[in-house]
């Protein structure tokens, strides 16, 4: 069992190294030394990494299979491009940094108040059948964002659905989504939104809340006994997550010049399923390590062309496959000793 | 609740006739009433006209074949599963319309009979567990690392320290409860349960798996976790030996009605638990 | 009469969701876990069918026939070579697993087949049913559909209730730790489960392709997505449910696109699943567990 000193040391050590690599990263930047695919991807790494940290305190703190985490995604994208594009049209703000903040945090609220209104009826169920709806309500918000039109005029925000013959200057155009964005994300305001869902996932989890998140995951029937409202706090993690997600999208949102709703599929919140469940199902500096990896592999592999996809989706089986091969569990655990601890709920702490 | 509310509420409160040991602990109010509890799971009457008293500092024990409904009892009484039929009042407090969690904060904490320990924590996180209401703070102080959260986590650390200390186990505090020893298991469920801070404590079996070694330690345990916290406790038990040694009174179940009460003499002497346990013997068939 | 028309449709839509649902709750049923490449299983049927009838000049029938042929050595081969080494893995291994399948099935069409969609043939060439003085247009792909539905319908009940397969089926589903000490050959099982799921998944296609006629590597997934609701809709691993959650989700959205709006027709299908389960937890026909203490 990792004992709080360990826990202490991993967590000093992936906040050490994130400063260490942000230093690097920018005198690389400020040197030019950094190729341009990969300056272009660093804001939306910071979005994938916020995504798959939150996403884990879901899947891997709360154990609920969320399968429309990119709905959240979404919802802050969006309501960050409004506030953003309604601050600078109606208010005349033109600090970039000041707007790009108030993005964000609005991005995270509002994201945040739909976690609420999607929890409540969601977390009254179980297993694949709250699965299943987490599903659905991602798939209800991609295909109401194609039909939500959103215009400023002077200070007033226009909303239209299904109707987009607004006065004013158009900040979203239904299925055309958002357009002419004004990107104000900057990979300084990346790194500190990283280093600030860290800090809330981490502290959470080594907290009194996180341990009744934790209990209600390992066995509920024992959590309730020992008066824990299960549903209160399946619901703090659920909206936590909803919140930082809603964050990362508004960062992701202003760091592209047009944004379609189509973005923020299925296949999206898969995708981040997929970093949480290769970084380790509760580890929490695992899945910055791969979505990192994983938003970068892509485009390394792009030397593979067509194959490329192909070639992810049979690493991705390959990995599952022989990471739960019985042989190579015992040789892995043989070789690493310290680690021959139950698959699960072992790396539930950083 | 403070002691003058306690007595206060005691005149409130009839002293119930039906007490099983009506000697025991009078001039306080009894910690738990049952009356006429039971539960149908489909028309069958998996617990039925259960109704017992049980005293403020009382060891009672609950006993009878496997299949009696001993289990089920205790799901009632923590409201795992919710009464078709009677009432149950906690120190006075009518128990109808509280969840599990409201049980646990008014004051029953329970063991289980398969141990269901989270066993992915340490014995001190799952100690820390159980202080979950004793000792709080909220989620935005332990997010942003506020002086309550601090506070908070240092009375959780020294309040499992003694609470682990009952049994010996502040040793074993960063140890993964699921790596433990089965009785050992046991034991950390115990010292969970104490830790909501209890009025009336439930036991599950919990010299199950245990040797008599093992269980005669148990035994000594039990009464001075009594004595120490100044609580009920009832337990379910298919050791005699422990149930006969400790118990004060008894009640037994058979097919979901209780078919004796009374001292462990009483028990021992009546002819229908003798009946239940060996079966009727086969001159009196004739 | 455009009502009426609508319906038709929504059934006949409604009963490819089914066919497609039962691959979903077989396998959930008897294997416990979310085979997320069914969808696009049936993508490779419809190639393969489509690829039969255009290129090797194979009459339509023996084109059909070989699609479930090569779905089901598809499934089943799926089974063996990536779930199988994953039964006492988390369901959450399992799941990425299949996603992975579902990508790698969609990657390597894309790679034979291209990106661009293909127009599927109609295999029925027979004249559309005049109804009503011409009001009700009824095609023919419409009916055959809904005809093929009902017959895998009774064909499935019959062989799960009384083939021995289906007997053992029905026990690996209730219990597969006592279904193995009864001696029944658990891998065995699962592998015809895929293999029956997959043949089903051929028709699908089929079908599928028949009444909408665009074929693209990503042509299963949507359809995949919407059968599994349907499945959970209906009560996952229960068959009846399958049949009666997807012609239900087909009314739905053929009825929800044409009364209240063409753009949310999708969302109008997830909305009245989530009102459903929240409802009905296990869905429709679904048996409610009880967790024991």
């Amino acid at each position: 069992m990792k004992t709080k000193k360990a826990r202490l040391i991993t967590q000093t050590v992936t906040y050490a190294v994130l400063i260490l690599l942000f230093v690097i990263l920018t005198v690389m930047i400020n040197n030019k030394s950094i190729s341009r695919t990969l300056k272009g991807q660093l804001i939306p790494i910071c979005s994938w990494i916020v995504m798959a940290v939150s996403l884990n305190l879901v899947v891997g703190i709360s154990g609920e299979l969320s399968l429309g985490h990119a709905g959240f995604m979404s919802i802050g994208a969006f309501s960050g491009i409004i506030v953003s594009g309604w601050l600078l049209n109606g208010f005349g703000m033109e600090d970039p940094a000041l707007r790009l903040f108030l993005s964000i945090l609005c991005g995270g609220v509002i994201a945040g108040i739909f976690g609420v209104l999607i929890g409540i009826p969601v977390l009254r169920l179980r297993g694949d059948y709250l699965a299943i709806v987490t599903l659905a309500f991602g798939e209800i918000i991609k295909n109401v964002m194609n039909c939500v039109y959103v215009s400023v005029e002077g200070r007033s925000l226009n909303w239209g659905f299904l109707d987009g013959n607004l006065p004013g200057t158009l900040l979203l155009n239904g299925p055309m989504g958002a357009v002419k964005v004004k990107t104000i994300a900057t990979f300084g305001a990346g790194f500190i939104l990283v280093i600030f869902s860290l800090i809330v996932v981490l502290n959470l989890v080594n907290s009194r809340s996180g341990r009744a998140i934790m209990a209600a995951r390992d066995n509920r029937i024992a959590a309730e006994a020992m008066g824990i409202n299960i549903t209160k706090y399946k619901m703090m993690a659920f909206v936590t997550a909803a919140v930082l997600a809603g964050m990362a999208g508004a960062l992701y949102g202003l760091s592209m010049a047009t944004l379609l709703p189509t973005k923020f599929s299925f296949n999206e919140s898969i995708n981040v399923l997929v970093f949480v469940v290769l970084g380790g199902i509760g580890n929490i500096p695992g899945s910055i390590v791969s979505a990192t990896a994983l938003t970068i592999l892509p485009e390394k592999l792009r030397f593979l062309q067509n194959y490329r996809m192909l070639a992810y989706a049979i690493l991705l089986i390959l990995v599952m496959v022989l990471g739960n091969n019985p042989l190579l569990k015992t040789l892995w655990r043989r070789l690493i000793p310290g680690r021959n601890r139950e698959q699960t709920g072992e790396e539930m702490r950083a | 609740m403070s002691e003058t509310k306690r007595r206060q509420q005691t005149h409130m409160v009839p002293y119930p006739s039906r007490a099983i040991v009506p000697e025991r602990d009078l001039g306080s109010m009894p910690v738990l009433e049952c009356s006429h509890l039971g539960i149908e799971f489909g028309g069958l009457k998996a617990v039925d006209d259960f109704s017992v008293v049980m005293g403020r500092t009382e060891i009672g024990g609950l006993i009878g074949p496997n299949g009696a409904g001993k289990t089920t009892v205790f799901n009632l009484l923590t409201k795992v599963y919710q009464p078709t039929h009677g009432t149950m009042m906690l120190e006075g407090r009518d128990m109808g319309s509280m969840n599990t969690v409201d049980v646990s904060k008014a004051g029953i904490a329970r063991t289980f009979q398969n141990i269901r320990l989270f066993n992915n924590m340490t014995v001190e996180e799952n100690v820390r567990i159980g202080l979950h209401n004793q000792i709080r703070a909220g989620m935005f102080s332990g997010i942003f690392r506020l002086p309550r959260h601090w506070k908070a986590e240092k009375a959780q650390h020294e309040k499992t320290l003694e609470l682990l200390n009952i049994f010996d186990m502040a040793g074993m505090a960063d140890e993964r409860a699921g790596s433990l020893p089965y009785g050992a298991q046991r034991r950390l469920e115990i010292v969970r349960a104490l830790a909501t801070n209890p009025k009336l404590l439930l036991l599950d079996e919990p010299a199950a798996g245990m040797n008599p070694h093992e269980t005669e330690e148990l035994m000594e345990n039990i009464i001075r976790i009594r004595d120490q916290f100044q609580i009920a406790i009832l337990l379910i038990e298919h050791d005699m030996n422990l149930v006969m040694g400790i118990c004060e009174d008894i009640c037994v179940l058979n097919f979901g009605k209780i078919i004796a009460k009374g001292t462990p003499e009483e028990i021992q002497a009546n002819p229908a638990v003798i009946e239940a346990y060996l079966g009727k013997r086969k001159e009196a068939e004739a | 009469m455009i009502f009426l028309s609508n319906l038709v449709n929504g059934i006949s839509l409604g009963s490819i969701y089914a066919i497609i649902a039962l691959g979903y709750t077989m396998v959930y049923g008897i294997a416990k876990m979310l085979n997320f490449a069914h969808g696009d299983v049936i993508m490779v049927g419809a190639y393969i069918i489509f690829c039969g009838a255009q290129y090797w000049g194979l009459p339509a029938p023996v084109a059909v026939l070989l699609a479930m042929l090569v779905c089901t050595v598809l499934g089943m081969t799926i089974e063996k070579l990536a779930y199988k080494p994953l039964r006492q893995a988390t369901g959450l291994a399992v799941l990425i697993t299949a996603i992975g399948m579902s990508y790698l099935l969609q990657n390597t069409a894309l790679l034979i087949w291209g990106a661009n969609p293909k127009v599927f043939p109609s295999p029925f060439s027979t004249d559309a049913l005049h109804l009503f003085g011409g009001e009700l247009v009824i095609k023919p792909e419409t009916l055959i559909t809904i005809l093929a539905n009902v017959v895998i319908m009774i064909a499935l009940s019959l062989f799960i209730s009384r083939t021995k397969m289906g007997k053992a089926m029905r026990c690996v589903s209730e219990d597969r730790g006592a279904a193995e000490l009864m001696g029944i050959n658990v891998n065995r099982t699962i592998s015809v489960t895929f293999a029956i799921g997959s043949a089903l998944a051929a028709i699908a296609g089929l079908l599928l392709c028949s009444s909408y006629p665009m074929l693209q590597p990503t042509t299963g997934s949507m359809p995949g997505i919407k059968a599994f609701t349907a499945a959970v809709f209906g009560g996952i691993g229960s068959i009846p449910g399958a049949m009666l959650g997807g012609v239900l989700l087909g009314i739905i959205e053929i009825l929800g696109k044409a009364y209240i709006s063409t753009e949310l027709g999708d969302a109008i299908v997830f909305a009245v699943l989530i009102v459903v389960l929240l409802v009905r937890p296990t869905g429709l026909l679904g048996k409610p567990v009880r967790e024991k203490v």
